[in-house]
């Protein structure tokens, strides 16, 4: 029981590294602001879940009981990871960062720009 | 094998900050500079997550919760400044 714990939590582990991994990769590999917004943001809540599950249960194998500590952490991270990465797509929108070549639909974020406030 | 697996899964996220931290000082625009800022600090998370586990302590998640926090309202603070040109108006 304790050996199959120990597997089903190295391969949580490996997984979330190869999330993170993979997600910084991205983050240099990828063409303009709005693609490599996409890569981290993804990648790196779902290699930092797998993580935390693995500590999860291996403090639970370890005898000190179900601990609250990383459902919390996670918990955090998953509300405030999607708000932090619309406030700098917002930003990056509001500076006219430049897309990528063969960009489809740009027309939307033109229409994005020329909005006005509503008392405005 | 969970000390070896700990080893590797620590040298890939280390390899994600290093990568982080190219894009953090090539990064074309601000922008750029502040998603390799918050990826940094999702990562370094990660990392004190796996250091507690190497050491099997529990002191470790008060400082990867408090990093979360900051990390949060520092990242905030910027894209408002970034859109803004001030941070409280």
């Amino acid at each position: 029981m304790v050996f199959w714990i120990e597997v089903f939590a190295s391969f949580l582990l490996m997984t979330g590294g190869l999330f993170i991994l993979i997600g910084a990769l991205g983050m240099v590999k990828l063409p303009d602001f709005y693609t490599r917004l996409h890569a981290p943001t993804k990648a790196t809540t779902l290699g930092i879940g797998c993580i935390l599950i693995a500590s999860m249960a291996l403090h639970a194998l370890r005898g000190d009981g179900l601990s609250i500590h990383e459902l919390v952490i996670s918990l955090f991270l998953f509300i405030t990871a999607p708000v932090s990465a619309y406030m700098v797509a917002k930003a990056a929108l509001q500076r006219r960062t430049q897309l990528v070549e063969g960009t489809l639909n740009t027309e939307m974020s033109k229409n994005i720009l020329e909005r006005r406030p509503p008392g405005d | 094998m969970l000390t070896t697996v700990l080893m590797v899964v620590s040298v890939m996220v280390g390899l994600a900050l290093v990568l982080n931290t190219i894009r953090l000082l090539a990064g074309p625009s601000t922008a750029d500079r502040i998603l390799a800022l918050d990826t940094l600090y999702i990562n370094s998370i990660a990392l004190i997550v796996l250091l507690g586990l190497y050491f099997s302590s529990d002191m470790y998640f008060e400082s990867a919760l408090l990093i979360a926090m900051l990390g949060f309202v520092s990242t905030a603070a910027l894209a408002k400044y970034l859109l803004r040109g001030d941070i409280i108006e």
